[in-house]
């Protein structure tokens, strides 16, 4: 049962997939001017010259067959060579990711440590002062631009109070080889306390600033599930018995209404790389969204095309595994 | 004699000193990563700050803060009289850096310089194509038109290297101090090769300059030391430690909460509170760029100089200037290339403007309609070019001329607006490559740039004369002269419209000394020095 379930997602992700490779490969074509024009800036290029560089970058085969090349590339695993720094695209994303993950790990456990207790209190208390202005607050959190939300941040904290480091992802003077690539992780290898405080220390703010939009929908989602499991006639029974509100509370509703919430948390992941986009560009965080920035801006359409295509994989891959969680706690879905 | 024992007398107390204080670190806030460390590959000033600028050197060098050229590399050089055979003869004992990953057995030789040029042009060469880098374009080689001057390089001795042009160009020296024309070694490119790791030679480089390379964490931190070998003596600073910070703001926050100690291009948003702080400067100065616009001089009746004068002083310029880069500032152009410019003639003036004098003559030419070129870009020479027509547009209505805003994106902007055809005004501009004039005067109007980036279409027989000439004239005292006259003619001929040199700008922490601003765009930290 639990396999066809399986079979049947995986199988979904086929139309997905072919969808991704077309919207990544058309996105580099679609945009205006010419890509080599565009590279050659002021200085304009010679038309052997252009002529040259196109057939290299393979820009004079027709259209189809230039898509067709680049599925076949991607499907053998070859993500291609960035224009500007020659380096294999897929090399560099792997180098960048952890820096992401470490990041998105982060913010997450900010938004659930805060988030689902002050849904659970919210639902207890509805209607209460705490309810309404943390349900206004998480309205706020939830719309609250994050560019202007991180540099806040940064220019109260850091400037102002000069709590925070203002960016990066350790102190300069900390200089160790990687070997998992996840900061915390590896200055706790190295058995460097110091290195690892500086290490949480950078995190603290791009962590807040990554994780408010979640907090926001993660706070919502519990108090909504919370409000409707207490009214279901189990804990109307659990609380007859003469159970304690806390664990009716904790036990009876709060398992039953982790499931929606579980659900949120794994859609949240797209919120999160998409916001890491901007996250890191104003922490000079060393990821992947940086990485994208960075080479919109350098017209690196090889590193934004397989940089596309590689976190739209990893978004689909989270959803699968949200799928499959889902199931695992939910056992009535897998028979839908 | 008595000179040189004070000299090394002193050499040896600073040698002392340097050894006892503890290690000298210099935090660089650098506005986005190195797409590599081979400056002969990459075309960005950040690229270049992190490559040629720090890891290696030059035949010739441009002097610290300016254009001129001073000796690198190369001790001295002879030209030959007819301006087509270079002769450099190279500083003796150059040592290449010592690091984890390559020991020099060797000093710096000719064949090193030969190799360095002819693995951007011979195809033949293993390190000129995929071998080494995939998709190599070698912009700068073949966007300085190299291939079409160089005839040859030729090693004489060790010491000794001959170049041969084509014909006669003066502005090779200026290419030869160039970021693409860095001296690379030829032995470290053997030993990659013989072991099978040529794409090495990009990420881990080996130089005769200032600095060395330690480390780089991709996107985030790069690493150097003092080179201990370097020919003009070790820098004052023991580790330069560049971090990548794109974001302005946040460049700036890390300026003043003492994170770093020299960040570049502030926000003009963020000026005033660089200003306000007393522990920072702000330093600035004119860039190397000049935004204009250009009138097509063979459509009457702008080809009249009158007309194209009653245009320019019907400009209100300086609310112009001021509405496009607000607190950032410019420096009104008064002349094709920026005050820092060898030969920039500082008694050449632009039109002021004038309306009222503007109105009669347009009148009488019977000019009432002009079209007038917007792109959709910023740029460093003209942040908003729709907002600056708009404004033009309301000053030339108020002459009696109506504007037509012709607006296009970018790539197809210059590609119509090059055409020799291409009617009224057209807003552009330029930045320089070299600190030669004659990357300003003739790039951008020469007769035979026609079609290619005069988008004026002007071809003016004394100013294509005496540009010419200065192209193949050595004495840059001479040049000086030649570039001064065509300035005159410029002015008087007013084939367009001159906006502004950008102001660039950089914020220091107070306890550093030695760092100037560049014309060239470049952030160097050879001579800069950190006290506690």
């Amino acid at each position: 049962m639990m396999l066809r379930y399986l079979l049947n997602k995986i199988a979904l992700l086929i139309p997905t997939l072919v969808g991704i490779t077309i919207c990544a490969f058309a996105f580099v074509r679609l945009l205006p001017g010419d890509p080599i024009l565009a590279m050659a800036g002021e200085h304009g290029v010679a038309p052997a010259r252009y002529e040259e560089l196109k057939q290299q970058f393979g820009y004079n085969l027709p259209i189809w067959e230039q898509y067709a090349r680049y599925v076949g590339e991607v499907a053998t695993g070859d993500f291609g060579v960035s224009i500007s720094s020659k380096r294999p695209v897929l090399e560099e994303f792997k180098t960048l990711f952890p820096a992401t993950l470490e990041l998105s790990f982060f913010a997450m456990v900010f938004a659930m440590v805060i988030g689902i207790p002050a849904g659970i209190f919210a639902a207890v208390k509805r209607g209460s002062w705490f309810d309404q202005s943390l349900m206004g607050t998480a309205l706020v959190g939830y719309s609250m631009p994050i560019f202007w939300w991180g540099l806040l941040l940064i220019i109260f904290f850091s400037g102002y109070l000069g709590w925070t480091p203002v960016s990066g992802r350790i102190g300069l003077q900390f200089f160790f080889k990687p070997i998992t690539g996840f900061m915390t992780v590896d200055s706790l290898l190295y058995g460097k306390w110091d290195a690892f405080r500086s290490a949480l220390s950078h995190l603290v703010l791009p962590a807040i600033v990554l994780g408010t939009i979640p907090l926001a929908v993660i706070a919502r989602q519990t108090r909504s599930a919370m409000l409707e499991v207490l009214g279901e006639d189990y804990v109307r029974t659990a609380r007859a018995k003469g159970l304690s509100a806390a664990r009716v509370i904790g036990v009876h509703a709060l398992r039953n209404a982790l499931i929606p919430v579980v659900t949120t948390i794994g859609l949240q992941i797209g919120t999160l790389l998409a916001g890491a986009i901007l996250t890191e560009t104003i922490f000079a965080w060393p990821g992947i969204g940086k990485w994208m920035v960075d080479s919109i801006f350098k017209r690196d359409y090889v590193v934004v095309q397989s940089g596309l295509l590689l976190i739209a994989l990893i978004v689909m891959a989270v959803n699968l595994i949200v799928d499959v969680l889902y199931a695992v706690i939910n056992p009535r879905i897998r028979a839908a | 004699m008595k000179k040189t024992m004070t000299f090394a007398a002193a050499l040896l107390a600073a040698s002392v000193l340097s050894g006892m204080a503890s290690a000298k670190t210099l935090v660089y806030c650098s506005e986005a990563s190195p797409a590599n460390f081979d400056p002969g590959t990459t075309t960005g000033g950040n690229d270049f700050d992190a490559s040629s600028r720090t890891v290696y050197s030059r035949l010739v060098e441009f002097k610290h803060g300016g254009t001129e050229i001073e000796p690198g590399l190369a001790d001295k050089w002879e030209i030959s009289d007819d301006g087509l055979v270079y002769t450099f003869h190279l500083h003796p004992g150059v040592k290449f850096q010592t690091t984890d990953y390559f020991k020099p057995t060797r000093d710096l030789n000719a064949d090193d310089v030969v190799f360095s040029f002819d693995r951007q042009f011979n195809k033949e060469n293993p390190w000129n194509g995929d071998k080494y880098l995939p998709n190599l374009t070698w912009d700068y080689y073949t966007g300085m038109d190299m291939p079409k001057y160089v005839a040859k390089w030729e090693k004489v001795d060790d010491l000794t290297v001959k170049l041969t042009l084509t014909e006669p160009n003066a502005p090779m020296l200026a290419n030869l101090g160039m970021d693409f024309a860095s001296i690379v070694s030829k032995e470290y490119a053997d030993q990659l090769q013989k072991d099978g790791k040529m794409a090495d030679f990009s990420t881990k480089p080996v130089g005769t300059g200032p600095f060395q390379f330690v480390d780089y964490q991709l996107d985030s931190v790069i690493r150097y030391a003092a080179n201990p070998d370097y020919f003009k003596g070790k820098e004052k600073i023991d580790d330069l430690v560049f971090a990548i910070t794109p974001d302005a703001t946040a460049r700036i926050q890390k300026v003043l909460a003492g994170e770093c100690d020299v960040a570049p291009y502030p926000n003009p948003a963020d000026i005033a509170t660089i200003k306000a702080n007393k522990d920072v400067t702000l330093m600035d100065q004119a860039g190397l760029n000049i935004g204009y616009m250009s009138y097509n001089t063979t459509i009457p009746p702008l080809d009249k100089p009158e007309v194209r004068h009653a245009l320019n002083q019907a400009i209100d310029r300086e609310a112009l200037i001021k509405s496009l880069f607000q607190d950032a500032g410019a420096t009104p152009a008064e002349n094709l290339i920026p005050p820092t410019m060898w030969s920039w003639d500082k008694d050449v003036k632009t039109d002021t403007y004038n309306p009222e004098a503007a109105k009669k003559v347009l009148a009488d030419a019977g000019l009432k309609e002009i079209q007038l070129w917007a792109a959709d870009r910023v740029r460093p020479y003209n942040p908003n070019f729709q907002r600056a027509a708009e404004l033009i547009q309301a000053d030339w209505a108020k002459v009696g001329v109506k504007a037509n805003i012709v607006n296009y994106e970018w790539t197809k902007y210059r590609e119509e607006g090059k055409k020799k055809d291409r009617p009224g005004a057209f807003q552009i501009g330029w930045t320089g490559d070299n600190g030669d004039p004659d990357n300003f005067f003739a790039t951008l109007f020469a007769c035979s740039a026609i079609g290619v980036s005069n988008y004026s279409s002007w071809c003016d027989k004394d100013f294509e004369d005496l540009i010419q000439k200065a192209k193949k004239t050595s004495d840059q005292a001479e040049r000086t002269k030649l570039y001064e006259q065509a300035q005159v003619i410029f002015a008087k001929q007013a084939p367009a419209f001159l906006l502004a040199h950008s102001q660039v700008y950089a914020v220091v922490r107070n306890n550093v000394t030695g760092f100037k601003m560049d014309p060239l765009g470049i952030h160097r930290f050879d001579g800069v020095d950190k006290s506690e």
